[in-house]
């Protein structure tokens, strides 16, 4: 079973400043590191290949110092990790950047899974697992809360469709996105905590770095980055400059004012 | 060439999703501005007729409805299909998608499909003065609003839930009804076959109008029937924060927050809720929010229009006591 995870190297939103002046984001202010759905992504497919075999590669698109995140993948156990970075790759939107990673695994070649995490703590989105998908006319499955069975030619899953839970069996070579909690058969997935010696020795693995060129015999150059992107950003504002005006009480009078909330609206 | 506005009427075999209504509204709106038409597109088995007309009442001018085998109803990639066929036949300069999990599942496969730009989750969506449809929508975990412009066409954009109102029905608008034929191959169609439902959800906390909801400050699971109690007189639903799905106390179903629903009742009550930017990201829209905390300085405070320092576990019993006592005067 070859299985490909991406793995979307992010900042931690809690560090990362917002320049409320001039309404961008400085992305140089957190460290790099992997997007917390993506983690679970990871751990399932590492699970999957205890049971399976096989190899698991993950995969980035990302500025060069998202070679962290994927040193951090391969301490956790993934067999290999490639890097896409460029300057034609930078200002991508989604539509950019799911075609750049399924041009990636598309060079990869005979892949049979992949994962993805449900959405990116900075993208937001939670579209590019489902637009790679699309460009690799493969079958998939979003919002996955549990991966059911999973065999050399087929994958069974819980997708949440928003109503309710829906089993779907997919075709392999397929594309899942997890959420969490998911659970791998009748497992939680916990994601582990790599080992210190592995930690130390996936400082000297190799990241494989791919640059636009190297895609340019499975991709046409112009799809990539902000040339292939549909949308741009017309304005970013900091949205923690709009709170409420809070009344603060306490004690007793507190319980008063909630009845008086609730008898306003009438709910009591 | 490009114009009008397509609506996709989410129904995979439970009937038409109630915030089709609401993007129906805004269509409306943005229909003034961008010329064109009001269309709508559906899915159905059976009924198909009912839904039609719902959509004409709510102000589709046209509704082209796709019947498929009611087994095919849940399969994605038979709704792309016959969005994708609508785009091309119709040629709308917008398309409007509910953000609901299968929304934005469906609706990024259908812009990857066209090569066009998908804009998910959007708060809006308005018409500059260039006459450029701008869409609004969260990024880093909610941190931030960006305004998008789509470059290309149609723009295609997932919209969340309950965030434009629901127009009142016009039960004499009339409207042209098409049926359209797809080519589908089997059951199993494009790799994928729809088993069933696994399980059906516990609660639908993006429909709640009143949601009490409980944070770490739990102290155990047993507790919850404080909240619960709460939650019964006031006709609302118990929610919670995610370290008590994590512990395994509460269900994913009832989570609040980045990874867990997005929520907009008339009231949220957070109690020993600190206000983590993820937990925020899924409440910060509610109308009213009463937030109990011992801690006067909780970030919760701030984004709260009521914040009671004290502990839940001696307001909310006595809340529980006086609305008993209001109610046993009736
Ligand atoms: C990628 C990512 C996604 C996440 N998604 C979510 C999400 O969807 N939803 C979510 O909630 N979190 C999410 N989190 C976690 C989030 O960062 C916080 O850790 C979490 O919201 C904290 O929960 P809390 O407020 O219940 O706990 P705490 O932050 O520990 O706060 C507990 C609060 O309770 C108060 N308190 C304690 N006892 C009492 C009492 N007896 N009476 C009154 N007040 C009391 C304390 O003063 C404190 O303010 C996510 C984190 C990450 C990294
Ligand atoms: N630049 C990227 N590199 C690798 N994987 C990505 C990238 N962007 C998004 N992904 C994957 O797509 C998922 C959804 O991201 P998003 O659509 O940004 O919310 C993430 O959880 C990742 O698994």
């Amino acid at each position: 079973m070859n299985i490909v995870v991406l793995i979307k190297p992010t900042p931690d939103v809690t560090k990362v400043r917002f320049d409320v002046e001039r309404g961008v984001v400085d992305r140089s202010s957190a460290e790099l590191e992997i997007n917390q759905f993506d983690l679970y992504a990871v751990e399932v497919a590492l699970l999957i290949k205890e049971v399976l075999g096989g190899s698991v590669t993950a995969v980035s698109m990302a500025p060069p110092q998202g070679e962290r995140a994927l040193r951090d993948a391969v301490a956790r156990g993934v067999d290999k990790a490639i890097l896409l970075t460029d300057g034609r790759f930078a200002g991508a939107d989604t539509l950019a950047t799911s075609y750049t990673l399924a041009a990636a695994v598309r060079k990869l070649g005979g892949y049979d899974l992949i994962l993805c995490g449900e959405k990116s703590v900075d993208g937001d989105t939670a579209h590019v697992g489902p637009e790679v998908a699309e460009h690799l006319n493969v079958p998939h499955a979003a919002f996955v809360t549990r991966v059911v069975e999973v065999s050399s030619n087929k994958v069974v899953v819980e997708s949440d469709y928003g109503d309710a839970y829906y089993l779907l069996e997919l075709q392999l070579p397929a594309l899942i996105s997890l959420s969490r909690p998911v659970v791998f058969r009748d497992r939680v997935v916990e994601p582990r905590t790599p080992r210190l010696g592995d930690v130390l020795k996936a400082r000297r693995a190799r990241v494989e770095v791919w640059d636009a060129y190297y895609l340019a015999d499975v991709a046409d150059l112009e799809g990539f980055g902000l040339a292939g992107s549909a949308t741009r950003v017309v304005r970013v504002f900091n949205v923690f400059e709009k709170d409420r005006n809070s009344i603060t009480v306490s004690g007793e009078e507190g319980v008063d004012r909630i009845l008086e909330v609730l008898r306003s609206r009438r709910l009591v | 060439m490009w114009s009008g506005v397509l609506v996709y009427a989410e129904n995979y075999g439970r009937g038409l999703k109630s915030s089709v209504f609401e993007l129906l509204g805004k269509a409306s709106e943005l229909r003034t501005r961008l010329g064109g038409l009001v269309y709508s597109i559906t899915l159905a088995s059976e009924e198909v007729d009912v839904h039609a007309e719902e959509l004409i009442y709510y102000g589709s001018d046209k509704v082209l409805v796709y019947r498929v085998p009611k087994e095919l109803l849940p399969n994605q990639l038979v709704h792309r299909d016959a969005l994708v066929d609508s785009v091309k036949a119709l040629k709308p300069k917008l398309v409007l998608i509910s953000a609901t999990p299968w929304g934005r599942s469906l609706g990024p496969r259908v812009a990857a499909h066209l090569k066009t730009g998908i804009t998910a989750d959007c708060l809006d969506i308005y018409v500059d003065e260039n006459g450029d449809v701008v869409q609004v929508r969260p990024a880093f975990t909610g941190n931030v609003i960006a305004h998008i412009k789509t470059l290309r066409t149609p723009v295609i954009a997932t919209v969340r839930p309950k965030v434009f109102p629901m127009p009142e029905p016009d039960h004499g608008r009339k409207g042209d009804v098409l049926c359209m034929k797809l080519n589908i191959p089997g059951n199993d169609v494009a790799g994928v076959r729809v088993l069933g439902v696994a399980r059906e959800k516990l609660v639908k906390l993006s429909e709640a109008e009143v949601i009490i909801s409980v944070g770490k400050g739990l102290r155990s699971r047993e507790d919850l029937r404080l909240f619960e109690e709460l939650a019964k007189a006031l006709g609302g639903q118990v929610a919670c924060s995610r370290p008590l799905v994590d512990v395994g106390w509460m269900e994913r179903d009832r989570q609040v927050g980045f990874s867990g629903n997005v929520v907009r009742p008339r009231i949220y009550i957070a109690c020993g809720i600190s206000g983590a930017p993820q937990h925020l990201a899924g409440m910060r829209d509610s109308e009213y929010v009463i937030a109990v905390n011992t801690d006067s300085s909780a970030p919760i405070g701030r984004y709260s229009d009521l914040l009671v320092v004290g502990d839940f576990y001696e307001v909310i019993p006595k809340l529980v006591e006086r609305i008993k006592e209001l109610k046993s005067k009736l």
